[in-house]
């Protein structure tokens, strides 16, 4: 009837799980019982968990996002404080089965559930308003992404306390991952979590890649659209080339587990060397994918904060997409080790360096962006330059690493952890810390606080070298990654240190959620009445903050790049239309909610091999899928009275303001160019 | 002719690296390889660093003075809001990262191919054969033509060349000794090799880096190199021990197990290198990577 889950799946007798546990339980508690108190239910269900506004799900993505990296860097921290404590005689207070798991979750959260979910939130919320458009071009099938990357994340919670997570590392190399090594069901819940949110995010690819390539606002012809929009762009044809293998590779193992096939296994046929190609073939351009959208957030973030136009457009708009081509090329440097003949792992480490000259233009592009700008330094910018400063280390440790020969004796070790950490928390994570910052009051209505802000970034900044250069110097002293135990008394120190690093980032994201807390209190000084908080270029600051459900009461006309700043410099910014029109607009619908369910409890019936009800719930999908499709009441018209009496009110807000306020346009004295 | 010229330059840029990075003391095993390949792998490390210095060093310069010089609050500095191009600049930013990459990519398809792990070390020494086999979580070292094994030892004279035939009894894992240079997996029913030589004699730390499940972090084993003579009464002592590694025994050691004590076996089953290999080759694709792997070395 259960399948294989039975009472003693739960791990009472692990007192660290259970307090996780309890206090993952404590947490939805809290939160629900407050929505309950509040009498809020109907407000989230018609107002947000059946929402198709790209505003709304891109704020729920991040929520997630956010939620899944304090899970994530929980897990971060308890393996950095195993490794400070794990050493000759002292064991840590991990065992090596609960350490690997939480290597493995780590891995997988901090890729799969907060940078995905991270970026594609920002995607949501910025990109149909870049383009003047006013949805994406598939509302229902947005909403169905991400309920099914949110039970995805959920599918992972759950293994905390029911079964156990994966112990064959993010990667989830076989014959490792085979069932003849782990019969457990961790990988089954590392599998099914990424598969079902793997289906969610090739579905968003799909869907921004139309939207920006078919819902432009007119005038706005490629070479005009917003640098951000760009690299959600090439991430959307990265998302739907890339993440197919991984769907078809995932797939494979999972025959393997369940009905006992050998693509994989020892023996039989089987070969492990296929997987780790195309296992990489996605993995490489995951990489691409977390980090493109992050170039983006700074492009706008540089040119908004510097008063200038973004330098060399052209360029960036070229070197985004040779990274995109070249993220392709380049699988086989994550296993230079297995024993490919020199011409291979020789052409693979070439094009990997190749990938460094467009990213290093991007580099030189952002700094000329400042040169003769006049650069506010606010959080957003710390990011910026905070990135720029460290994502060369990495970059330089990346071309290292790129050398064959050098990574035969660095592959596999904490030089190699340093590396890829060095790459994605300044490349990805403070890109999406600084859209986080610039988007806010466009989707909120107002600002979030700078002082709190600052210090935020100050403990991931400094958290980040004091966690991470140590790792370094360890891969020089020869520590493979992912030990539960060493003896080796010179790397003790260093692993202190880096434990250190992980509490003064602890620090950084207390302050970030005093930041929030703070801004919220204090919204109505940070309020942001007239939509364009930063005076800035692109067409979002154009529209109200929050922007209306519908974006633009009448879609605009694009005349150049920085759109909404040559509208301003022209004096048009702020001009009404002469009449309104009725808007056609999705309806809200439960269905992506109930798909999102229905495939919950799919994902969590398949790993515990509960036929019957992996049977219903899919079964059920269909039929909503049916249900939805043959629908005709999916839309609706907003009459043009009900726009007119919206605009009417952003434009009284709009005249209390002094002109100075509303129209910072056009007055800067023009130097000459160098 | 140009090629050791180019290493010449080479090793005086990594001079400055090495002055940087040499708080180091004996700890940072990479950087005090015991052995030619580990000590050609090292310059590599460091040249390649101080060759890319020449793109970091700007930008860390640039992004602090552009950021404090064109700050908000300078109002004596140049504002050009609307200037976003320069030919020259876009020819020099990308002509600059170009050219490096072309000089590291030149570097390493030389020295992928001059290091490659399956190319044996040319030495005077005939060099010493070993059959390493990785297993939960321990190492089966086999000397083929001493016709001896052991577990979680590996010992042979300095400045011999040691050529590895390496698989796997289990999941794919990694064989590595950090102070004599290149890591290789092993992997089951495939065959990989390496082909290192310590130039001192001492007793180096050899491991699996490759995670391989619960028992990983303990898998590790002391790689010693003696003198010749040394050797030489290491293998007698080991074949006076009189325990013979057969099938029976095997099967005992391919039971998962940890911190394995060091085992010596004075007579081995012939062949038990490949009847480990051929275990897993069974179906066409099998074979045929068993057989890939199975091709001579490079030259």
């Amino acid at each position: 009837m259960l399948g294989k889950l039975t009472l003693s799946a739960i791990p009472y007798d692990n007192p660290i799980i259970m307090g996780a546990v309890a206090f993952s339980i404590l947490v939805a508690a809290v939160v629900l019982g407050s929505i309950t108190y509040y009498g809020k239910w109907g407000y989230l269900w018609k107002e947000w968990l059946t929402s198709v506004d790209h505003k709304k799900i891109g704020v729920m993505y991040i929520i997630l996002a956010l939620v899944m990296l304090l899970r994530g860097f929980a897990d971060a921290i308890m393996m950095r404080a195993q490794q400070a404590f794990s050493f000759g005689a002292s064991h840590g207070y991990l065992p090596a089965h609960h350490f690997d798991q939480i290597f493995t979750a780590h891995g997988t959260i901090m890729i799969f559930f907060m940078a995905m979910p991270f970026l594609v939130g920002l995607m949501n919320i910025a990109v149909p308003l870049q383009i003047g458009a006013r949805d994406v071009a598939f509302p229902f099938m947005n909403s169905v992404s991400l309920w099914l990357t949110v039970v995805s994340a959920m599918l992972v919670m759950v293994s905390l306390g029911v079964g156990e997570f994966s112990q064959a590392g993010w990667t989830g190399y076989p014959p490792l991952s085979e069932l003849h090594f782990s019969p457990g069901t961790g990988v089954d819940y590392w599998i099914w979590s990424i598969q079902i949110s793997g289906i969610g995010t090739l579905l968003t690819g799909i869907n921004f890649l139309i939207t920006i390539l078919r819902m432009r606002a007119p005038g706005m012809t490629l070479m005009k659209m917003p640098v951000f929009t760009w690299t959600a762009l090439c991430t959307s044809i990265l998302i739907i080339l890339a993440f197919p293998a991984l769907t078809a590779t995932l797939a494979m193992l999972t025959l393997d587990r369940y009905l006992g096939m050998h693509f994989f296994t020892n023996g039989l046929g089987g070969n492990m060397m296929m997987y780790t190609n195309l296992l990489w073939v996605w993995g490489h351009p995951e990489v691409y994918i977390l980090i493109l959208p992050a170039f983006g957030v700074f492009s706008e973030v540089v040119a908004t904060f510097s008063g200038k136009r973004l330098f060399g457009y052209t360029s960036m708009v070229y070197a985004t997409m040779a990274i995109a081509f070249l993220s392709f090329t380049v699988w086989l440097h994550h296993f230079f080790t297995m024993g490919a003949g020199p011409n291979v792992n020789a052409f693979f480490g070439i094009t990997t360096m190749i990938i460094a000259v467009p990213t290093g233009v991007k580099i030189f592009n952002w700094l000329f962006t400042m040169y003769r700008g006049r650069v506010q330094l606010n959080s957003a910018m710390y990011y910026t330059l905070g990135f720029i400063v460290t994502f060369v280390i990495g970059g330089i440790t990346g071309i290292v690493l790129a050398i064959p020969p050098a990574d035969f004796v660095l592959h596999n070790s904490l030089f190699l952890v340093a590396h890829f950490h060095n790459m994605l928390i300044p490349g990805a994570l403070f890109g999406y810390f600084a859209g986080y910052t610039y988007w806010f009051p466009k989707a909120f209505g107002f600002r979030l606080n700078e002082k709190w802000g600052k210090r935020g970034f100050w403990g991931w900044m400094i958290g980040f070298y004091v966690a991470f250069m140590p790792l370094y110097v360890l891969g020089f002293m020869g520590m493979p990654r992912r030990m539960v135990h060493y003896n080796n008394p010179a790397w003790h120190p260093y692993l202190q240190v880096a434990a250190i690093g992980a509490v003064i980032v602890l620090l950084g994201i207390v302050c970030q959620i005093i930041q929030l807390v703070v801004s919220i209190k204090e919204r109505a000084e940070t309020r942001d009445v007239t939509g364009d908080p930063w005076n800035g270029r692109t067409l979002e600051w154009s529209t109200s903050s929050p922007a209306p459900f519908y974006n633009f009461a009448q879609v605009p006309v694009i005349h150049d790049l920085d759109a909404f700043t040559d509208m301003k410099e022209k004096g048009i910014a702020y001009e009404r239309p002469k009449e309104y029109h009725d808007i056609h607009m999705p309806k809200n619908t439960a269905v992506g909610f109930v798909i999102g369910m229905l495939a919950f409890v799919f994902g969590f019936a398949m790993i515990w091999h509960i036929w019957w009800m992996a049977g219903a719930s899919a079964l059920g999908m269909v039929i909503s899928v049916i249900v939805r499709a043959t629908s005709e009441d999916v839309d609706y018209y907003v009459p043009a009275a009900e726009v007119e009496r919206i605009e009417n009110q952003r434009h009284s807000q709009l005249g209390s303001l002094s002109t100075v306020d509303v129209g910072d346009q056009g007055d800067w004295e023009v130097a000459a160019p160098a | 002719m140009i090629r050791r010229k180019a290493n010449n330059i080479l090793r005086l840029l990594s001079l400055g690296a090495v002055a940087v990075l040499s708080g180091c003391s004996s700890n940072m095993v990479l950087l005090d390889p015991k052995g030619p390949v580990g000590a050609h792998e090292k310059t590599l490390i460091l040249a390649s660093i101080a060759i890319m210095m020449v793109v970091a060093i700007p930008v860390f310069v640039m992004t602090f003075y552009f950021a404090w010089k064109y700050r908000a609050s300078n109002k004596n500095a140049t504002y050009a809001p609307k200037w976003s191009h320069s030919n020259k600049i876009e020819f020099v930013v990308w002509t600059v990262p170009t050219v490096i990459v072309a000089v590291l990519g030149y570097l390493v398809w030389t020295d992928t191919h001059d290091l490659s792990p399956y190319k044996p070390l040319v030495s005077a020494h005939k060099p010493i054969n070993v059959e390493a086999i990785a297993m939960d979580w321990k190492w089966l070292f086999i000397y083929p033509d001493q016709h001896i094994a052991t577990v979680n030892q590996l010992e042979f004279p300095a400045n011999v060349p040691v050529n590895f035939r390496i698989t796997s009894d289990t999941v794919m894992t990694s064989f590595f000794i950090p102070r004599l240079g290149s890591q290789i997996y092993a992997m089951a029913g495939m065959q990989t090799r390496d082909s290192l030589l310590a130039t001192e004699p001492g007793t180096y730390v050899g491991r699996n880096c490759q995670f391989s499940g619960r028992g990983f972090s303990n898998m590790q084993f002391n790689a010693i190199a003696t003198s010749p003579q040394q050797f030489k009464n290491w293998v007698e002592k080991i074949k006076q021990s009189g325990s013979n590694l057969g099938m029976a025994k095997l099967k005992e050691l391919e039971k998962p197990s940890r911190v394995n004590p060091v085992t010596y076996y004075s007579s081995v089953r012939p062949h038990l290198f490949d009847y480990i290999i051929h275990k897993y080759v069974g179906g066409g694709t099998a074979t045929m990577t068993a057989n890939a792997a199975q091709k001579k070395p490079h030259a």
